[in-house]
């Protein structure tokens, strides 16, 4: 199954991104106070869980953490060959004047993002919206940027990038992959 | 995964895990029903024709509401006035696929009326009762309903109590019920259960008191008086008596047992007033759950655009 297959960060290296990322969030935003994550489905909202525990180690604030699914907001439902499964959002807090800090893996063409800030504004009126993302792996369609970046990572277009996490019964580790079939 | 039908005609279209799919989905679009803006844009250009040739408050709305929470242009039909001008049913539907029509959402009273549109048209077609044929979202809701509440399916024993014969609504409850594993019983009176129920594999039951015991959900069905005249019993009364849901009969069942009615109910026939009130009764949770099974069905319905070519240069997100 893994043809050409390159680890690009492992277990470690994800967790030391992440806590960095949690140091920048806290300094970027004076007090937590108003602050909530947003996962993105999947692999967001297992990265907004991660951040979320490590500012309850380091300033020991409790931040609400939603879960997103864009499906429904897609821009290419109608292109694809296969409908996409939907899947639930679950967001249990008023996100009103809340600084929501949307969460992702990987950041690629923008639209996912797009989508999601969509939905969210959907759900109420928040103060502002930042985005913290795994991996950065450019090739952008949209005017996008990341407030909070893991790793920037150079890609080819037609590269795939794979985040796989421990919440998933996988072994935490980034892929680069070339195999259009995956 | 996704659908292999293009059209929703009947629960035996369906396999199993095409109709895991749909009430999986469904749980997703009841989280949309719950927030403040009922609204998502994913049908969003997209036409759907509601087109009733029988009267509907529940179905027709729900389909309606089904619609517009998706974002989808929404145009109702109450055919008569084509029928009273003599224009054929398939002339009807061309005319509105001519208009671009993506979904054909159709109720007729003569069974069969929704295949024939399906077989000649390009847009998918709804199936939202057919005679005394199919109403297969009507079951999806139901088994939506009893999922919710009880967790499984599978194991369960369903009681369908009343006019067999005549319903729509009990025939694709049964198909359903018995693909998911759940074991049927359908009481009423003899001259209101088909012929042909041996083939289906339900137990049959004359004696409503019976038919209870250990009952995990008792499906009532709307006694029809409208549909046929009253020659099948001899008084509403002694219906009512013999096939009325009580306080005392429910009692007969499990302590949890789950109480539903398709609506619209005669108070006071097929169930007593104080039952559908009641703790049991989950009849309003089905007509919620009907607008998120129904946006599941459309949204996994109008899937790919069916006349366009898929465009292979799409870019992953």
């Amino acid at each position: 199954m893994k043809r050409n297959e390159r680890i690009v960060l492992d277990s470690l290296e994800i967790n030391r991104a992440l806590s960095r990322v949690a140091h920048e969030v806290t300094e970027r935003n004076q007090g937590l106070s108003d602050l909530a994550f947003v996962g993105i489905r999947t692999g967001g909202v297992h990265l907004a869980h991660r951040l979320a525990g490590r500012l309850k180690k380091i300033e020991g604030v409790v931040l609400p953490v939603g879960a997103l699914d864009i499906t429904l907001y897609r821009d290419d439902l109608y292109k694809k060959r296969e409908q996409p499964t939907v899947r639930k959002t679950e967001i249990g807090f008023d996100i009103t004047g809340k600084k929501v800090i949307l969460v992702d893996d990987v950041l690629f063409t923008g639209r996912t993002i797009r989508a999601a800030m969509d939905e969210l504004i959907d759900f109420g009126r928040p103060r502002e919206i930042q985005l913290a993302v795994l991996i950065d792996r450019g090739h952008r369609e949209l005017p996008i940027r990341a407030h909070y970046v893991g790793k920037s990572l150079p890609t080819a277009a037609d590269e795939k990038v794979k985040v796989f996490l421990s919440e998933e019964g996988e072994e935490d580790r980034v892929v680069i992959t070339n195999d259009a079939e995956n | 995964m996704t659908l292999k039908i293009k059209d929703l005609i009947s629960i035996k279209d369906l396999d199993r895990d095409e109709l895991r799919l749909i009430l999986d989905t469904a749980e997703s679009f009841k989280e949309v029903g719950a927030r403040d803006i009922k609204k998502v844009p994913t049908l969003r250009g997209k036409t759907v024709v509601n087109l009733f040739f029988e009267p509907s408050t529940r179905t027709r709305t729900s389909f309606e509401l089904a619609a517009k929470r998706l974002s989808a242009d929404l145009v109702n039909i109450s055919a008569d006035s084509s029928m009273v001008k003599g224009e054929t049913l398939l002339d009807t539907a061309r005319n509105l696929e001519a208009m671009q029509a993506d979904l054909i959402v159709v109720r007729h009273p003569c069974a069969g009326a929704p295949a024939l549109l399906a077989q000649k048209m390009t847009s998918a077609v709804i199936n939202a009762g057919d005679g005394a044929h199919e109403h297969p979202t009507q079951a999806l809701l139901d088994l939506f309903t009893i999922r919710a509440r009880k967790k499984t399916l599978e194991g369960l024993t369903v009681v369908i109590v009343g006019d067999i014969l005549h319903s729509r609504v009990a025939r694709s409850a049964i198909h359903a019920l018995k693909m998911v594993g759940s074991s049927v019983r359908v009481v009423g009176p003899p001259t209101m259960i088909p012929r042909e129920i041996m083939n289906w594999g339900v137990e049959v039951f004359y004696q409503y008191d019976e038919a209870l015991k250990g009952a995990d959900v008792i499906m009532t069905l709307r006694l029809q008086l409208e549909r046929q005249g009253r020659s099948l019993f001899p008084t509403i009364r002694e219906y009512s008596n013999l096939y009325g849901l009580t306080a005392r009969r429910l009692s007969m069942a499990k302590d949890d047992v789950l109480v539903m009615h398709p609506g619209p109910i005669n108070r006071g026939i097929e169930i007593a007033p104080d039952v559908a009130d009641g703790l049991s009764s989950a009849i309003l949770s089905q007509t919620t759950n009907g607008v998120a099974v129904r946006m599941a069905v459309l949204y996994l319905l109008s899937g790919v655009a069916k006349h366009e070519p898929v465009d292979p240069q799409r870019t992953p997100h």
